[in-house]
């Protein structure tokens, strides 16, 4: 009898004291999500405009090149190509929870590329789409799109990384990016008509795809993405944003992009292999999170405790969380800066030279980050699975 | 290339069934995630430590990207070809899963045609079609001709249950047309295959062999009418004959020589294993083999490793709606039908496994690993060592109810002839009628009973 009192009155106290450290802690509701997810769709909409934007001025640099082909056009090709890496690379950290940038992602971004199946290849100058005049005696749009579904799943020629492919050539040198020069857009190379037009096609195609996904995050259209995420359970909205956010930092990011090239340290086995662009590519795409996280677009330095985001919920949840989140970010950012670029000469070398431990700490900080989102989203009662 | 899932904060999936005899489910570990979305079958074991991160994430962008034709910027994924049925793992495995056979008059994709001559000898390896290999490929680098294309066409045949309610059954045919390098032998044998899952083959692979052997009973001394056979087939690496438990007729002895071969065959890929692309002498007259193509395997030991890594740790989706009352009654139906005579719910993987993190695990594979006879029907009439034409590994179980989602179908079977679990069901002949028949004179409510357990895996 004493016992079971001693039990009750132990369960007793133990309720007592739970519900104080519950009421410390605000309940995570729906109002208080609202405007999160609200300034995310709005956020993740003006990175989408600068997407348009930077690949229409791409596609007017691309058809100036086409129209007089010339070093220096070719030089303002390039130029405009990796400013439009910039927002699409920001873009990125709303993947993964099929979203619209899902939908076109393999069309936009596909890696790697199929060098010989598109042009000319160091040793082989027959070869490729481009030149097989007999086989593909017109390339539209349409035969390009026709051709990804024909010959086996995914052989997709089209996107970012194709673009890049026939302003830079085959990265065959050691020390530098792909050479290709600005006569291949001439006479007498052979075919450099047809390549001008695949060209053409394909940039055409890409402001298609972005625009595409421009629309679904835009404000005031009924039945697009953006009404459907902001009409969906807040905390299944929330659920989907960090899944974009911690399967881009850890898997793909930690896991794939940097960390492939580190364990094989395979010199072009880098998703921008002909521009050797892609440090820059690994800094926008932590921009991109940590705009997306913070809720500031474009970045600027701190954060303001009235801006609603992820930071804001994870804050007034627990506190503690929130700021080793906070210090994880800004060290992923901080450790991409430091790969030394090109990146795929940092994957050489010896491991405790100073690019590999560049390369090795940013795989690091990204997990970390990664990992203290899972456990953030955790104390919040949801579940990320990584 | 999603890794996460969000597991809505209801009530975790309390892991598995009753099975009498068991280790007590929440001390063991069991090699499940809880997931069930469309990546369920891409996660690693929960027991995979994280400084293995490395090695299954390379694996993993093996097993996924596209291999490009040689020279290609990034060496290290060139080397397609000159003949294909796919450019990467997953464009059959998709997301780690199966992949469907094409729909009538279709040409062949993600379903593949293995070849043989007979062999006179029985309990032999398979004697490759001399001009064609082992297996026909369908797709070639440019300026390459593939092998052949292949079409299949299908004919539905009526049947009906005890209760009145009525089925048709698919029986394919396969037709073989433009052949790339002259006329296919006489009698050459054509097997339809699709690609299994993938989640699991490294929980399979640590069942000891002792285990697996077990339950042989090739003679049904318990006269049961089941009688399991194992398939001692030919290890390549050590040049010995091993228990095969991989693949549809358990060809396969490991993870290893499976993915080794599947690269070499499926995709063209070179290896330590398999040093030469499968490019026959006929052919070889015809069109010389493509610069770039020979010398050094097109995947390192490294790479090879690492995808053999991956797909060794991949987890199995645990068993949902365990507590439904229709799943409960169908998984006694599942015993009382006697399925689970080769459909084995419960195994353990080797407290030696080569590997720790799948050492002493409590999995739920339901298969014995072993051959059985399953009728004429389902025959491919194409021995491989011991198993005959009519003779299958009996296949996992688990996932299956997950295929609609992460694949977009529910076909089942080596060909995937079988349009739903029901049909699957009613394919089986041989060791199997009995079972069938007893599901075949089933009230209609309790063949749903079975098939939302079946689906609950």
């Amino acid at each position: 009898m004493a016992t079971k009192w001693l039990l009750s009155s132990i369960g007793l106290v133990l309720s007592v004291l739970s519900a104080a450290a519950q009421s410390q802690r605000p309940q995570l509701s729906n109002p208080s999500l609202q405007p999160v997810l609200a300034h995310y769709a709005a956020t993740t909409e003006r990175i989408a405009v600068d997407c348009v934007s930077t690949a229409r001025t791409l596609q007017q640099a691309i058809l100036l090149l086409i129209q007089e082909p010339s070093a220096n056009r070719l030089d303002e090709a390039r130029t405009a190509w990796r400013a439009a890496r910039i927002p699409y690379c920001q873009l990125e950290a709303t993947r993964f929870y099929e979203g619209p940038i899902d939908r076109f992602e393999s069309f936009i971004n596909a890696w790697p590329v199929d060098e010989r199946y598109i042009d000319a290849v160091e040793g082989e100058p027959n070869v490729g789409l481009i030149h097989r005049t007999t086989d593909y005696p017109i390339l539209t749009k349409d035969v390009l799109v026709g051709l990804n579904e024909h010959e086996g799943k995914r052989n997709i020629s089209t996107g970012f990384h194709a673009i890049e492919f026939l302003l830079w050539g085959q990265d065959t040198r050691k020390d530098g990016p792909g050479q290709r020069p600005y006569t291949d857009f001439l006479p007498p190379s052979p075919h450099h008509d047809r390549r001008a037009t695949y060209l053409r096609i394909i940039a055409a195609l890409l402001i298609e795809h972005l625009e595409w996904i421009h629309s679904e995050w835009a404000p005031d259209k009924p039945g697009n993405y953006r009404s459907l995420f902001l009409s969906m359970e807040p905390s299944q909205a929330l659920a989907k944003v960090l899944k974009g956010l911690g399967t881009l930092t850890g898997p793909e990011l930690a896991g794939e992009r940097l960390g492939v090239a580190y364990e094989t340290r395979e010199q072009e086995d880098e998703h921008s292999c002909f521009s050797d662009n892609t440090q820059a590519d690994l800094v926008q795409n932590v921009v991109g999170l940590s705009t997306l996280y913070f809720g500031k677009y474009p970045p600027t330095d701190g954060t303001t405790s009235d801006t609603p985001s992820i930071h804001s919920v994870f804050k007034a949840y627990h506190a503690d969380s929130a700021n080793r989140l906070n210090t994880a970010w800004s060290q992923a950012l901080e450790a991409v800066k430091q790969i030394p670029h090109p990146f795929d000469q940092a994957v050489l070398g010896p491991n405790d030279g100073p690019s590999r431990r560049a390369v090795k700490q940013a795989i690091r900080s990204l997990w970390s980050v990664s990992d203290q989102l899972a456990k953030s989203a955790a104390e919040l009662g949801l579940k990320l699975k990584l | 290339m999603s890794l996460c899932c969000f597991v809505a904060p209801n009530h975790p999936a309390s892991l598995l069934g009753e099975d009498p005899g068991s280790v007590p489910l929440r001390s063991a570990k069991t090699g499940t995630v809880v997931d069930d979305t469309v990546n369920a079958f891409g996660f690693a074991v929960e027991t995979l430590p994280s400084e293995d991160r490395p090695a299954f994430f390379v694996g993993k962008s093996f097993f996924n990207e596209n291999w490009i034709i040689a020279p290609g910027s990034p060496a290290a994924r060139d080397g397609l070809g000159p003949l294909f049925n796919a450019r990467s793992c997953s464009g059959c495995h998709l997301h780690d899963g199966r992949s469907a056979p094409p729909s009538q008059g279709a040409v062949l994709t993600t379903l593949l045609l293995r070849l043989s001559i007979p062999n006179p000898r029985s309990n032999q390896a398979i004697i490759p079609e001399p001009n064609y290999g082992g297996q026909l490929q369908t797709f070639a680098i440019p300026g390459i001709r593939p092998e052949a294309t292949a079409l299949v066409s299908y004919h539905e045949v009526p049947g009906s249950y005890a209760d009145g309610d009525t089925f048709t059954l698919r029986h394919p045919t396969y037709r073989v047309t433009e052949l790339g390098y002259g006329p296919l032998a006489p009698e050459t044998q054509l097997s339809p295959r699709v690609a299994p899952i993938m989640a699991g083959v490294g929980l399979l692979e640590a069942v000891s062999e002792a285990d697996i052997l077990s339950r042989v009973d090739a003679n049904d001394r318990d006269r049961d009418g089941i009688r399991g056979r194992a398939n001692w087939v030919w290890d390549i690496r050590t040049k010995t004959n091993r228990l095969g438990r991989l693949g549809w007729k358990a060809e396969q002895p490991d993870v290893y020589q499976q993915t080794a071969t599947a690269f070499l065959e499926d995709i063209g890929i070179t290896s330590s294993l398999h040093p030469r692309e499968s490019w026959s002498a006929k052919q070889s007259k015809d069109q010389p083999l493509p610069a770039g193509l020979d010398g050094r395997p097109e995947i390192s030991d490294k790479i090879l490793s690492d995808v053999v890594f991956y797909a060794r740790h991949l987890a199995v989706p645990a068993q949902r709606d365990v507590d439904h009352p229709s799943v409960q009654r169908g998984q006694r139906l599942f015993t009382d039908l006697g399925c689970a005579k080769c459909h084995t719910p419960t195994l353990n993987t080797s407290p030696s496994a080569s590997s720790p993190a799948l050492r002493a695990l409590v999995i739920q594979p339901y298969t014995d690993l072993l051959l059985h006879d399953m009728g004429e029907g389902l025959s491919d009439h194409r021995p491989s060592f011991h198993a005959n034409g009519a003779d299958w590994r009996t296949p996992p179980l688990w996932g299956l109810g997950l295929i609609q989602k992460i694949n977009g179908h529910s076909t089942l079977l080596h060909d995937g002839r079988a349009r739903s679990v029901e049909e699957a069901i009613l394919w089986h002949g041989g060791e199997g009628e009995s079972a069938r028949e007893k599901f075949r004179t089933l009230p209609r409510s309790s063949r749903h009973d079975l098939v939302a357990f079946l689906k609950s895996l």
